[in-house]
């Protein structure tokens, strides 16, 4: 009997955000999509260690410039072709992706924590560490990033760590600017007011009352960020200051078809097709993300 | 007047900020004669390097003296071609400039007219292509979009070279390419600040006491979007820089950007920093020109204190 009347109850109360979250994202045809296309793109270049046809490094002279499987000359051996070196460009490119994705998921997040930390400090603090902040952040906005990037492995060689350093740098203004508006309007909401009579410091308020409520604007940001590191990385690369070869990235791998694309149009054309589907999806799904996390919410 | 200080100042500190970042960054960073000379130099170059860096001396020293050269707008010689750094990258900021000038009146002359139409047919088909090539245009990295198109105009069809610079011919593909990006940035904020716009009082005002819809949109609702343009197409001038060297170098055209990208590989420390020091200069003036020309398109903010 009370059991009943409990269930009753909770099915007249609104459902709980997850539940409304989930409902919304089920009906969004392209939240869907790009979720399913980059479950492919991740899990393939996770697992490309089992799926790749051939040694990414292998270099066979005796088959260089094989087209892909559908042209003239084409072998199923090499369904998307062979480079300069005889590398088959299909094991390359699942590779290639691990690179891609692992800087893009790395430097986005290390960039929100970053971003996130001094967003909350500006909007709590406020007053002369606000302006400092913000001013660092106009500054960075305002310079050329690739420049910049450009500008630091002139100085320090573009060895992985650095990559990963400068790329993490690269993101943090985005979540810093979502995160101070957010704490500006909450800054004297009626739950902080009340943790900061009943004697929270600082540091409490921050951590335990603001940053819950600006995570979900974040997530999205997130997932922009995902992908302008990954365009922003294959640039890098493609100019010769990313990734460095042998190790195949996107951008590396069309930076060498280049060369030869009176030829070969493939070498160049399948890594920039990749860097485009990937950057397509994560793009669609921060869209969807935002409308799905909160509809109202304007970014 | 207060404006201009301020600008002046704010380029001060962008200026020594990246060039002392850089500064320290080479010092901490090992040997700095080594790192300048490159992999493969003899050591007379290594310590003729390191003399003329000033790299023996006690740290305060060098970055006194280098505030100094910065001053005196010396950034020393290219080790490569042994001309004046700052001379060498200022004969290439023309070609560079006449690249994002140009790539931006496109841009903004393809962009506004898509978004308009975009935000005006929301739902039917004509928005939903937009919206879905605004989508791929901002996926898709420039050098790619430029091999593309090199792949098909210049390699196919033959109709335009495919590298090099000078005249019109040559800039076509460079300019389409770096507008393209901007175009699908552009298009969907004027779409979203043009749905905006058209549900606000006035336009209903203007649509209900008979206005034909062209003036209403055209006149009534542009002019608004029109500040968001300016300023999205002046902030987005360091985007635009930064996407110039992308495309310099994929069309071998002779801009700042390229030789910046050619200064890596031969290790031209001097050209480097030079070109960093003219990119801050530039970009900062541009911002400055956006923040002045709203004077003239929303008359609000005038006499407004800065």
């Amino acid at each position: 009997m009370i059991a009943t009347a409990g269930a009753v109850v909770e099915a007249q109360s609104p459902p709980r955000w997850g539940a409304r979250v989930w409902a919304r994202y089920r009906r969004n045809w392209s939240a869907l999509a790009a979720t399913a296309v980059l479950l492919l793109v991740v899990t393939s270049s996770t697992f490309a260690g089992q799926l790749a046809p051939h040694d990414p490094y292998a270099q066979d002279l005796a088959n260089r410039f094989k087209p892909p499987l559908w042209l003239a000359g084409g072998s199923i051996a090499y369904p998307l072709g062979t480079d300069a070196f005889g590398r088959d460009v299909l094991s390359r490119l699942l590779y290639g992706g691990r690179v891609s994705l692992l800087i893009g998921f790395v430097c986005s997040t290390v960039s929100a924590v970053i971003g996130i930390s001094l967003g909350l400090i500006a909007g709590y603090v406020g007053g002369k560490v606000d302006l400092a902040i913000m001013r660092l952040a106009d500054v960075q906005l305002g310079f050329p990033f690739i420049v910049l990037a450009i500008a630091v492995v002139a100085v320090l060689g573009s060895a992985l760590p650095v990559l990963v350093g400068l790329l993490s740098i690269a993101g943090w203004v985005y979540y810093a600017r979502i995160t101070r508006g957010q704490t500006l309007r909450l800054r004297h909401a009626e739950y902080v007011e009340a943790a900061r009579v009943v004697g929270a410091g600082t540091a409490r308020i921050i951590v335990r009352h603001l940053l819950p409520n600006v995570l979900s604007p974040n997530l999205v940001i997130w997932t922009f960020a995902i992908a302008t590191l990954i365009l922003i990385e294959s640039s890098l690369s493609f100019l010769g200051v990313g990734v460095q070869p042998p190790t195949p990235s996107w951008g590396n791998m069309l930076s060498d078809g280049r060369t030869y694309v009176d030829d070969a149009w493939w070498l160049a054309i399948f890594p920039g097709l990749a860097i485009t589907v990937t950057v397509l999806a994560v793009n669609a799904l921060g869209d969807a993300l935002r409308d799905v996390l909160d509809p109202r919410l304007r970014l | 007047m207060q404006r201009l200080a301020t600008m002046l100042l704010q380029l001060a500190v962008v200026v020594f900020g990246i060039l002392s970042g850089l500064f320290f960054l080479l010092r901490l960073s090992g040997d700095p004669a080594l790192v300048l000379a490159g992999p493969d130099a003899t050591p007379e170059t290594v310590a003729e390097v390191r003399h003329q860096f000033g790299l023996d001396e006690p740290l305060a020293v060098q970055y006194l003296s280098f505030l100094g050269q910065t001053v005196r707008l010396d950034f020393g010689r290219s080790f490569r071609y042994r001309q004046p750094a700052l001379l060498m990258v200022l004969q290439r900021l023309p070609a560079t400039l006449q690249l994002a000038a140009a790539a931006i009146v496109v841009a903004v002359v393809v962009a506004v007219p898509l978004g308009v139409l975009a935000a005006v047919r929301r739902g039917r088909f004509e928005s939903r292509l937009i919206m879905l090539l605004t989508a791929l245009g901002q996926a898709m990295p420039s050098f790619w979009l430029g091999i593309v198109l090199i792949l098909v105009f210049a390699v196919r069809l033959r109709w335009l070279p495919s590298f090099g610079s000078g005249d019109l011919q040559h800039a076509v593909l460079p300019v389409a390419t770096l507008a393209a990006f901007q175009v699908a940035r552009l298009a969907r904020l004027v779409r979203s600040d043009m749905l905006e716009v058209l549900s606000q009082d006035y336009i209903l005002t203007a649509y209900a006491k008979g206005l034909p819809a062209r003036l209403v949109l055209w006149r009534h609702a542009l002019r608004n979007t029109l500040i968001t343009v300016v300023t999205a197409a002046g902030l987005d001038f360091s985007i635009l820089i930064g996407g110039a060297v992308v495309v310099e170098t994929v069309f071998t055209y002779n801009g700042l950007g390229l030789q910046l990208v050619e200064s890596i590989g031969g290790r031209d420390y001097p050209v480097v920093q030079a070109t960093v020091f003219v990119v801050a200069i530039v970009v900062v003036l541009v911002h400055f020109l956006v923040d002045w020309s709203y004077r003239f398109l929303d008359p609000r903010t005038q006499g407004r204190a800065a």
